[in-house]
């Protein structure tokens, strides 16, 4: 965390000074009638060309903040540049220097992809020659130039996503917020889209990608800022959050359950033993995390124990979650989805690290 | 009738009753629109009563036919919207599921719409009783004027089943609303035909069916029972009757089939 | 991403404007059940008040010296061009329903062009609309006793009127921003216009509506009109300068209306 404080308090510097196309956000604070506070204070700060992961629940305060930032609703209280730009007092600045997709694309339906381009370039004020250059430009880049002449509503929801990022890229923002950009989209176009981010962020741009997927913040974002309640509890990289929280456990069962005790023996002398393991299995907590799985192979194949099975369990953002709130991120019908994914990427760094 | 039928006749008029007088957007375009373009032009129009061959010295008594024809015409809109959200929202499917035979299932919107009918038209008849319309035939003619009102309202209630059945969306069946307030305005509701002076538009409202319906309830206001007038007007209504019912029938059988 | 190299934007308030007209009339083209109705019913109305009420042109005290359709055709007329400015809002209501309106207000750099944009689109409606129900009256045998400028001065009043309907609605368009609001802006219109002297003149009107009408700006527009087409201009200044006032009051309304939806309250 000194790291990062280290690195909000250059930016924010060089802010003042060359105004870059990062994100500063103090006390931000966004009160609705009835007296719902949807952000109860946030404090951020988002360098050039990272990619920033607001990751939280339903109803958290996430789209708020980006309403806020994209000067799409004022904040209630606090204060926030982006690329430099005060968002109350320099809207129209802003504005010039952001794209954004929103939760709903926002597309008209009997308009087709390359008249929304056109339509987009010219309230950005580019000629039509440009627009229609740019356009097809972007039309290429996420895979639609043939549907191009096709009315929106007969796309489909990752079609409509992709043309809304192609819209939000019109004019060469600087910087993109990306408000949940892959809910309801099927594995393809996620990655499809994951793809185009990582890409835009190579070329500069800052991406602000709000989400609930802990897999995509885990995978696509530079830094985390994970927001419970109107406000951010814990901020970093996805790595060292988890890290914070622990180090990751290896569990192992062995072939024959009369060689626990020697199992259980071998282990303790790489680690901490966890209580209890289900099913005749042994626990151990790796002191340098993924790379003690190599020793663990190694002594377990000097001692000759053979193992039915080995499994790494690495910390996830859900647990950072689960212990600076006391609850689980994962909640309602988006729990057993994001579960299954959870699943399939803990099963994927596990087969990783005994390649490894 | 058998009671199960009955019971269940019973439950949906209640039901499709009470879900128009639960919302008050829609009673506001059944009560109150008629009656306020009935007071604009009760005294906008009060200058045509000085015309030679004008049936009545009160324009009130003249046009306040048109709020019960109006009011039919809401209660159309008001049945097709409903039953097409019950549609859109699964309901219908729900009842569809049922043993419920599909003639209780109709005839319960219908009986609905048909007691809301006599209800506005009630209103219709207390509202000119205050505003000073004359009802020539009295007592019975303001019972008759209820009736009818309540069976205009089950007949044009009929279309907007047929279209909420066959299309199952509020907006289509909304969008059927000018298209009658087009017939409306090309009749008989401003001025009696003798004094429509344009020849086209003389023409078209003689061969408009609604014109008949408004002079049958007119009739009773200005001339008592016209036994001319009204049996013109059970004419018009039991031929929309047979069409808009068939209508309905086929469009039911059509939504069974994709239920 | 080619030229990535940050390429400031210059979204000006026309370039904002010219890019909404386009998209809607872009839209009504594609949809015409959109746009047909208010095309149609002033031909309704013109054909119902001017055919079917065409006796009270002889009613006693009923003095028009062009006509019963030519006094009736200056009612639709004016009505159209308030229309055109309502379905207009309408539209802008839809717009924000659906959230389009959001994609509009981070793109565009000057929001003013979001409302002007919708202007522009009002008053192409109502072009189209008036020469429509100009055409038709005209071949129904409408008589024009007025002159080329007193002609000219009617569709004048008739543009401020397009804005006066336009700004009311856009007004409502901004605060509640849904579609929910169309009868909030069209049934005060409706009764406004209909508690002026529709069918017979204000001298012939009795009673209530006599007094209604009188104080009723809808009745000067209604007189002025119908004086630039009889050749007999009157109350010109008091219908022209009521409807600068209006368009003033309702910019400011709508102006209002648009900060409240960039609040987001």
């Amino acid at each position: 965390m000194q790291n990062d404080y280290e690195r909000n308090r250059i930016v924010a510097a060089s802010a003042a000074r060359g105004r870059p196309a990062g994100i500063e956000a103090r006390g931000l604070v966004r009160d609705f009638k009835g007296g719902v506070r949807a952000v109860a204070g946030i404090d951020l700060v988002v360098s050039e060309g990272e990619i920033y992961g607001f990751l939280g629940p339903n109803g958290a305060g996430k789209s708020t903040t980006v309403l806020m930032l994209s000067t799409l609703l004022p904040p209630s209280a606090g204060h926030a540049t982006v690329a430099g730009h005060d968002v109350v007092r320099e809207g129209a600045a802003v504005r010039r220097a952001i794209g954004a997709s929103l939760q709903e694309s926002a597309l008209d339906p009997y308009l087709s992809a390359r008249e929304h381009m056109l339509l987009q370039g010219a309230l950005h004020g580019l000629s039509r020659a440009a627009a229609r250059a740019r356009g097809e430009e972007l039309l290429e880049r996420v895979g639609l130039s043939e549907a191009a002449e096709r009315k929106v509503k007969g796309y489909s929801g990752g079609m409509k996503r992709r043309l809304d990022l192609a819209l939000a890229l019109i004019h060469h923002p600087r910087l993109l917020f990306l408000d949940e950009p892959t809910t309801g989209l099927d594995v393809q176009s996620r990655t499809a889209l994951w793809e185009e981010v990582r890409r835009l962020a190579d070329e500069g741009v800052t991406v602000f990608l709000t989400t609930q997927y802990l897999e995509e913040a885990d995978v696509l974002a530079d830094r985390v800022g994970i927001i419970d309640r109107g406000r951010i509890v814990a901020e970093g990289a996805p790595a060292d959050l988890k890290a914070e929280i622990g180090r990751p456990a290896v569990e192992a069962l062995p072939e024959d359950p009369a060689q626990r005790e020697r199992l259980a023996g071998v282990l303790a002398r790489i680690g901490e033993l966890l209580p209890a393991a289900a099913g005749g299995a042994v626990a151990v907590r790796l002191p340098a995390g993924a790379r003690d799985l190599a020793e663990v192979v190694r002594a377990l194949d000097a001692e000759g124990i053979s193992l039915a099975e080995l499994r790494l369990h690495a910390p996830t953002l859900d647990d950072v979650f689960l212990a600076k709130t006391g609850r689980s991120l994962e909640g309602g019908g988006d729990r057993e989805e994001a579960q299954q994914e959870g699943a399939a990427a803990a099963g994927g760094q596990t087969g990783g690290s005994v390649r490894a | 009738m058998s009671g199960a039928f009955a019971h269940q006749l019973y439950a949906l008029a209640r039901r499709a009753l009470v879900k128009t007088l639960r919302q008050p957007f829609q009673l506001f375009p059944v009560i109150f629109f008629p009656v306020i373009l009935l007071a604009v032009n009760a005294s906008g129009l009060a200058a045509a009563t000085r015309l030679p061959g004008f049936p009545t010295r009160s324009y009130l008594t003249f046009a306040i036919a048109t709020a019960f024809i109006q009011g039919a015409m809401f209660s159309l809109v008001n049945t097709g919207t409903n039953l097409a959200e019950d549609i859109e929202s699964g309901f219908f499917e729900r009842l569809a599921l049922t043993p419920m035979r599909r003639s209780a299932l109709i005839g319960g919107l219908l009986i609905g719409v048909g007691l809301m009918g006599a209800l506005q038209s009630a209103a219709y008849v207390l509202v000119g009783e205050i505003g000073g319309a004359h009802l020539h035939a009295g007592i019975g003619g303001a019972a008759l004027l209820i009736a009818l009102g309540a069976i205009a309202a089950a007949v044009f209630g009929a279309l907007g089943i047929s279209a909420a059945l066959k299309t199952g969306s509020g907006e289509a069946v909304q969008g059927l609303f000018p298209l009658f307030f087009v017939f409306l305005f090309l009749s008989s509701s401003n001025l009696p035909r003798n004094l429509l002076k344009a020849g086209w538009f003389h023409t078209v409202a003689t061969w408009n069916p609604i014109s008949y319906l408004l002079e049958g309830f007119r009739s009773l206001y200005i001339y008592g029972f016209d036994q001319t007038a009204l049996l013109r007007c059970l004419a018009v209504l039991a031929g929309f009757a047979t069409l808009f019912m068939g209508v309905m029938i086929l469009a039911l059988r059509g939504r069974m089939q994709r239920t | 991403m080619s030229g990535s190299a940050a390429q400031s934007s210059q979204g000006g308030i026309w370039a904002v404007a010219r890019a909404i007209a386009w998209r809607n009339l872009r839209t009504y083209v594609r949809r015409p059940e959109l746009f047909v109705p208010s095309l149609v019913f002033p031909l309704i109305f013109l054909a119902a008040f001017a055919g079917g009420l065409s006796a009270l042109g002889g009613a006693p005290g009923f003095h028009f010296p062009a006509g019963y359709t030519a006094f009736q055709f200056v009612f639709v007329l004016l009505q159209s061009a308030m229309f055109a400015g309502l379905f207009t809002g309408f539209s802008l209501a839809f717009d924000f329903e659906s959230g389009f309106a959001r994609r509009l207000m981070i793109a565009a750099a000057d929001r003013r062009g979001i409302a002007l944009g919708y202007a522009l689109v009002a008053l192409t409606r109502a072009t189209v609309t008036l020469t429509v129900v100009t055409g038709v009256a005209l071949a129904a045998g409408m008589q024009v006793t007025g002159d080329g400028v007193e002609v000219f001065g009617l569709y004048g009043l008739a543009a401020l009127l397009v804005f006066v309907g336009y700004g009311w609605a856009a007004g409502i368009a901004f605060r509640f921003r849904s579609i929910q609001a169309g009868p909030l802006m069209q049934t005060p219109v409706f009764l406004i216009l209909f508690l002026a002297p529709v069918y017979v003149p204000l001298g012939l009107l009795k009673g209530w509506i006599h007094a209604v009408a009188s104080v009723n700006p809808a009745t000067f527009f209604l007189e002025a009109g119908r004086g630039l087409i009889a050749g007999r201009p009157t109350q010109l200044a008091l219908a022209f300068g009521l409807a600068l006032v209006l368009i003033g009051l309702f910019s400011l309304w709508a102006r209002l209306g648009l900060r409240s939806a960039e609040r987001g309250s």
